[in-house]
């Protein structure tokens, strides 16, 4: 077989990310010329891919495994077949011409070599993604997707709508992502499997199983917010605030269609029930006709375009929906069709803006004798999208409606869909590509002229690509779309793609009356944008304004919680922290009925009886303490005699620390308390005093109760066995206390110092807070307590 | 607080607690001490010191600001796990080395510098805290 030991996989996936660590260096080098050598990365892959496209056609299958986190199970690796192949060449191919594109477009940006590292960076993800076999492995680079999306629609973070552009793509792709792993981990427990591969070979297992119609919709989840379905399409316009390369590479080549994609992939087992193709079909119907209805609307060429783009990812997903063979024929070629000319589009959108000054259609036209490379580019890329003969989008145009038409039953509501939809287009495509470019010659805010080699190489070889793929219909057929629809049905299948319709059928009629539709629209564009403009003024609000309803009110619902839980009164949390801490005590062991059952008074020696005396004195002395500084000093009586405690009872370690934890406790508790502006008695009134008095109480009878029960439970030895045996004889030490912790246990304990470092840290940082205000003075109590709480634990 | 015999016994005091402090960390593997009490005695000694002197002739005796020997103290004792790595042990496997100083044996092993990190950890800590409670009192 001519590819590919695992190691090539891993190194064409992991190319683009070491292509994004050299690019800003190279750019700082070299200027927008860096281009040049870093397009040879995504070209590199796009060989390699395409080397595979033969075997792959003839039905190989490669599931190249490399291990990564071995004792998890979790491996890197990937599923090469028609569909993932496909894939990969229109993100390594268009990622070319992207590349070179975002060379000339953001030359002399400063942060150019940034914008580039974000490309290479998402390119990587992006093949990771359609790439990815294990299913953890998918999900991470399906994140990854989401957060470079993040970064390159922020690339212009100084503008606000950048930042929420961005924002609101990361939370509504980033949420759909932590469903599609709800729905990963529910499909790996109920199949057994952790790779798509062996998920895929499963066969009947999801589609019989009780929990099916959860794994769908958390499935789905995923795959709608990632490709941008209605009532999840808002955030895919608003990203338009991205430069132009990334608006053509993400958000209409590559990154949007990763839904699509899963959707596709997961078809053999998770499509072609009841379900399915009542959800799928209703919301890409829906997004389609939404999507094409509010692009009409824009006068603005990205928005226009990324409203066709939602409605043609819509168009996908009912088509997939369908689960009928002939149906997926069609979306697969809309795939491949949709790819090349919304990412010439894109590009030639982008072009007008940066030569002309604006991309506002209203304030446009006549610029083809100015740039006319741009224009010839923009004509072959619409005559694509209008589903027009000769190109690759007319034979997707006659595949969907042949697919569609052919079935009896819901089919006619489809049709009438895909068809207005597909008007609808015609009339973005035509006001996109005709109008800036015909009529007389409108004065624009820069003196327009054709852009560099750069900018127009990717919308000339993208839409020559349309028309080869058309005038090549049967290689098409045979190494692209047969592969891809095999891997969406499941079983191996030949697709004849014909460029010339065979006879004259129902998808010729549909076609035509297509166009015509479109035509008329067409002329009537203004009549239309100002009638939807008036319905979506009647309707005011979308998901959109949603969206910002949903944060603000998720913001004042944490603002009201925090104010309510943290009020800023010492007395409030204290008195919360007990009562927890007594119920955490009292609640387990009522409810587990585990109540010690006798108290057996042992017979006590009369120093025990002593040690007892003193820790008596000791509480009485806290009760009846006339001043605070007195009750401290008391309450280490009372520590000094639990020490004793230790000491009589065989444990000189902990009753060593504890006499050094209590001394330091009342020096530290003495010096905070002349720090704070306290008054020296307690004025408590007999209430509260009384509450407090309960809570004490109530947690001394919860831990004696516990205690006691313990010390009544089957005491274990083979802990103490253990280290006793061995504390000797593995790490030479008698003491066993401090080899379990500086040895057996020693990674807690450096777990434990670094909590005691920081909390010292946290202290120091609240004592210099200046007293200005009485909170300071509060809070340096409360820290001074913990850490040494801490610090006891530490040890203990 | 600063009686006169406080403050002339106070230095003797803590510079023994100190040494005191040194011998019960560098028993602690066979005996009861260790590096955790060490550090408690060695910080109670310094805020007696505090508390007898003043703030500043502890600083100057101690000469680097105590936070920085408490980081000291955490590098030295995850640096202590790094050897077994080369022995490819998996990180803080133990490592003996039995030194022949003057004919006396003297057991060194990384557990022992860890535990003088722990320490150091606990005394930079502790005497932050009460030094800069002492200090605030003072001003």
């Amino acid at each position: 077989m001519a590819l590919t030991g695992s190691e090539a996989t891993v190194f064409a996936v992991l190319a683009p990310f070491a292509a994004a660590l050299v690019a800003p260096a190279l750019t700082r080098l070299m200027g927008a010329n860096a281009a040049w050598p870093l397009a040879l990365v995504p070209a590199g892959i796009f060989l390699f891919f395409a080397g595979l496209v033969p075997d792959v056609a003839a039905g190989a299958r490669y599931t190249p495994t490399l291990e990564w986190v071995p004792s998890y199970g979790v491996t890197l690796s990937f599923y090469i077949d028609g569909l993932s192949t496909l894939f990969a060449l229109l993100i390594s191919g268009i990622g070319t011409f992207i590349i070179l594109y975002a060379g000339g477009y953001l030359k002399g940006h400063p942060h150019q070599g940034r914008f580039l590292s974000f490309l290479f960076m998402f390119m990587g993800a992006m093949l990771g993604l359609v790439l990815g076999n294990d299913l953890i492995t998918l999900f991470i680079f399906w994140e990854l997707t989401s957060i470079t999306s993040f970064l390159l629609i922020g690339f212009d973070h100084l503008r606000a709508a950048s930042r929420r552009a961005a924002i609101q793509a990361l939370v509504v792709t980033g949420g759909g992502g932590l469903s599609l792993l709800a729905g990963f981990l529910v499909i790996m427990s109920v199949t057994g499997e952790a790779s798509m591969s062996a998920v895929l070979a499963s066969g009947d297992v999801l589609r019989e199983h009780a929990l099916y119609p959860l794994i769908l919709l958390l499935v789905l989840g995923g795959a709608f917010t990632k490709s941008a379905q209605f009532p999840f399409h808002f955030w895919l316009p608003n990203a338009m605030e991205a430069p132009t390369p990334v608006s053509a590479f993400l958000h209409s080549a590559t990154m949007v269609k990763a839904g699509v994609y899963l959707l596709m992939r997961m078809h053999p087992v998770l499509g072609d029930t009841v379900l399915w193709t009542t959800i799928l079909p209703l919301f890409g119907g829906a997004t389609l006709i939404v999507g094409t209805l509010l692009a009409v609307r824009q006068t603005d060429l990205k928005l226009m375009l990324a409203y066709t783009t939602v409605a043609s990812l819509g168009l996908l997903v009912m088509l997939t929906g369908t689960s009928w063979e002939k149906a997926i024929e069609g979306a697969a070629l809309y795939l491949l069709a949709h790819s090349l000319f919304k990412g010439a589009l894109f590009m030639v959108a982008g072009t007008i803006d940066h030569e002309a000054g604006t991309r506002d259609v209203t304030r446009l036209g006549g610029l083809r004798k100015a740039m006319p490379i741009t224009f010839a580019a923009a004509c072959l890329a619409a005559l694509s999208m209008s589903g027009l003969p000769p190109f690759v989008g007319f034979i997707a145009k006659e595949y969907l409606y042949a697919g569609i038409w052919g079935e009896g039953g819901v089919p006619l509501t489809l049709t009438a869909v895909a068809v207005i939809g597909n008007a609808l287009m015609l009339v973005i495509a035509a006001a996109v590509a005709i109008k800036p470019f015909l009529g007389p010659k409108v004065d624009t805010p820069k003196h327009a002229h054709e852009g560099p080699l750069l900018l127009y190489a990717g919308p000339v070889v993208l839409s020559l690509t349309g028309l080869a793929a058309a005038l090549l219909a049967h290689d098409t057929g045979v190494y692209f779309i047969s592969p891809v629809v095999s891997s969406i049905l499941g079983n191996q299948v030949a697709v004849d793609v014909h460029l010339v319709p065979g006879y004259i059928g129902a998808a010729l009629i549909l076609s035509v009356v297509t166009v015509v539709l479109g035509i008329v629209l067409f002329l009537k564009i203004d009549a239309l944008r100002d009638a939807m403009a008036r319905l979506l003024a009647a309707i005011g609000w979308g998901p959109d304004k949603g969206f910002d309803q949903a944060i603000a009110g998720i913001v004042a619902f944490s603002g009201w919680l925090t104010r309510r839980l943290q009020g800023g009164r010492m007395d409030v949390y204290m008195t919360m922290t007990f009562l927890v801490t007594a119920a955490a005590l009292l609640v387990p062991l009522t409810l587990t009925g585990n109540w010690p059952d006798t108290l057996e008074m042992p017979g006590f020696r009369f120093y025990e009886w002593g040690v007892l005396a003193i820790a008596l004195s000791g509480l009485f002395a806290v009760l009846v303490a006339r001043t605070r500084l007195t009750a401290i000093v008391s309450l280490g009586i009372q520590g000094f005699a639990v020490a004793l405690v230790f000491m009589l009872f065989g444990a000189p370690d902990l009753s060593f620390t504890q006499f050094m934890v209590e001394t330091l406790s009342v020096v530290i508790l003495a010096l905070v308390m002349t720090r704070l502006n306290l008054q020296p008695r307690d004025h408590r009134p007999m209430l509260p005093r009384l509450f407090h008095g309960a809570i004490a109480l109530a947690i001394g009878v919860g831990l004696a109760g516990l205690l006691i029960r313990i010390t009544q439970m089957p005491f274990d030895r083979s802990l103490s066995d253990f280290f006793e045996q061995y504390s000797r004889t593995i790490a030479h030490g008698r003491n066993i206390v401090n080899v379990i912790l500086v040895d057996f246990r020693g990674f807690d304990t450096f777990g434990e110092i670094a909590v005691v470092m920081l909390a010292g840290l946290c202290v120091l940082a609240l004592i210099r807070v200046r007293p200005t205000k009485d909170r300071a003075a509060a809070l340096d109590h409360a820290a001074g307590d913990e850490a040494l709480q801490k610090s006891g634990e530490a040890r203990l | 607080m600063r009686t006169i015999i406080f403050r002339t016994i106070a230095p003797y005091l803590a510079a023994l607690m100190v040494l005191f402090s040194i011998f019960v960390l560098l028993r602690g593997h066979n005996e009861p001490g260790g590096g955790f009490i060490g550090g408690l005695i060695a910080a109670s000694a310094f805020a007696i010191y505090g508390i007898a002197c003043g703030v500043a002739a502890v600083r100057r005796a101690i000469s680097l600001h105590p936070m920085s020997i408490s980081a000291a103290g955490l590098f030295v004792a995850g640096l202590s796990g790094l050897p077994s790595l080369f022995m490819a042990q998996p990180f803080m496997t133990s490592q003996w080395w039995y030194l022949n100083l003057f004919g006396v044996e003297v057991p060194l092993s990384t557990p022992l510098f860890f535990d003088i990190g722990v320490y150091l950890v606990v005394v930079g800590s502790i005497t932050s805290i009460a030094l800069a409670l002492e200090e605030r009192e003072s001003d």
